[in-house]
């Protein structure tokens, strides 16, 4: 069984990248050393050292060995401490690659998502993909309460980590996006995620993160003044 | 021990992302039915019932259930065929997390940019992205010594995960290195990879699956041709 003695996380709570692996890490209870990078002002020498191809947050630092990307790191957890609690992915074959292709879909949604200026494409796109969400999650949860099935595991983590963003949209935009009315399972299953045990500390709620928008634009623009 | 017999490979002999399944299918020594789909000219129901998501190939289809994204089935087939072959996957979690970093990083940086030089027009684009891509293979010669640890290939004595990945370029790499005017593999500047990628084209797995640049090149001439008649119809 690997030893939890040496583990750090490069990352930080307003990150929802960080805080998936944070919620792989709570799921096998894992201790570790949350390293706070303030990655939205600059990128810090240890970052640079442990994500050199990247230079991005989260970096999980196990035995001094640095894994990046954090739907890999998520998978490395779940490898690593394999006996520890809940599997993250699910056992079989075919359900782990279905697992693994939405996973990968989410991720390239945003990609999208996040390269649009315009604000009715980027709603257009996060709307498209919660219809093909919320067909996969009846399919993948068979009746039970996550994508994972009665427990969750590693779509719901994949997923569950935008939450709080998602409803800082909503509150930004004036509108509805994760609609009952539109998308009952996703909206059942967002629900039941956030009030989670693994979620509950992990995923900052979305005050807090218009509050962070607002620190981080603050420093920005301390940052552009001093440098004129 | 999983049956052959419902396997089907919807792909392409062309397709980097296709041949990447193809190799796998061979070391693990799958039987299945390949299905060359036309995807350059458009894309059939059967693609589009079998990947409605993305309605690209390739889609490996056994017993029946699709599995998309080439990444994805690679090590579908290693889980579904354990028994069979050699591991395509390491068995170490932590290289097996370098695998799968280092198969992320050819997707998302490598093979983009590699499309980005086939159509950047002028001098100074076309220079902009070759920097790009000497960056980019300068990396993973670096790679390839970290992780190969003095073996053949980035598996070890023998291919795996990774060199799928990247291996599967190859034939782009070397049709994009005619169509460029540029070199992007050479010895003098990523010496170690070079040497790998003579090793991998030549090795067994690959041999009959990666394409040949002069059959890609005339691929592209059909292609722009095709292109080009289409542009004079609607004209027309």
């Amino acid at each position: 069984m690997a030893k939890s003695a040496s583990v750090q996380l490069l990352g930080s709570w307003a990150s929802p990248f960080s805080n998936r692996v944070q919620l792989a890490l709570k799921l096998k209870s894992v201790e570790y050393e949350l390293v706070e990078e303030a990655f939205y002002v600059s990128k810090s020498d240890r970052l640079v050292k442990a994500n050199p191809v990247y230079q991005k947050i989260p970096v999980l630092i196990h035995d001094e060995k640095p894994v990046c990307e954090s739907l890999v790191i998520v998978e490395y957890i779940d490898e690593a401490w394999t006996g520890k609690g809940p599997s993250i992915l699910p056992s079989d074959p075919y359900e782990r690659a279905i697992a693994r292709f939405w996973a990968g879909y989410i991720d390239e949604k945003l990609e999208t998502a996040s390269g649009d200026e315009e604000k009715f494409a980027v709603v257009g796109k996060v709307l498209e993909g919660f219809a093909l969400l919320e067909e996969a999650f009846a399919k993948c949860s068979k009746g039970k309460a996550f994508f994972g099935g009665d427990e969750v595991g590693y779509l719901d983590i994949a997923l569950g980590c935008f939450l709080g963003w998602v409803k800082v949209a909503e509150i930004i935009g004036g509108g509805k996006l994760l609609d009952e009315s539109k998308f009952p399972g996703l909206a059942g299953w967002a629900e039941r995620f956030l009030s989670h045990d693994v979620a509950k500390d992990i995923l900052p709620d979305a005050l807090k993160i218009l509050e962070f928008f607002g620190k981080v634009q603050a420093a920005r623009a301390a940052a552009t003044t001093a440098a004129e | 021990m999983a049956t052959s017999a419902g396997v089907q490979l919807l792909g392409s002999w062309c397709s980097a992302f296709s041949n990447r399944v193809q190799l796998a299918l061979k070391l693990k020594s799958v039987e299945y039915e390949f299905v060359e789909e036309v995807f350059y000219v458009n894309k059939s129901e059967r693609l589009l019932n079998a990947n409605p998501v993305y309605q690209k190939i390739p889609v490996l289809i056994h017993d029946e259930k699709p599995v998309c994204e080439s990444l994805v089935i690679v090590e579908y087939i290693d889980e579904v065929w354990t028994g069979n072959g050699p591991s395509i996957l390491p068995s170490d979690p932590y290289e097996r997390a370098i695998a799968r970093f280092w198969a992320g990083y050819m997707d998302n940086k490598l093979f983009p940019t590699m499309k980005e030089l086939q159509t950047a027009s002028g001098d100074e684009a076309k220079a902009i992205v070759v920097g790009k891509l000497n960056e980019y293979f300068t990396l993973l010669d670096e790679a390839f010594v970290k992780y190969s640890k003095g073996k053949a290939f980035f598996g070890g004595d023998d291919v795996g995960y990774l060199d799928f990945a990247l291996g599967c370029y190859l034939g782009w790499v070397k049709a994009t290195e005619i169509i460029g005017g540029v070199k992007l593999l050479e010895e003098s500047r990523t010496p170690r990879l070079a040497g790998w990628a003579e090793r991998f084209l030549s090795h067994d797995v690959a041999k009959d699956i990666i394409p040949e640049a002069p059959k890609l090149l005339e691929l592209i001439g059909t292609i722009n041709q095709l292109a080009g008649l289409l542009r004079f119809s609607c004209v027309v």
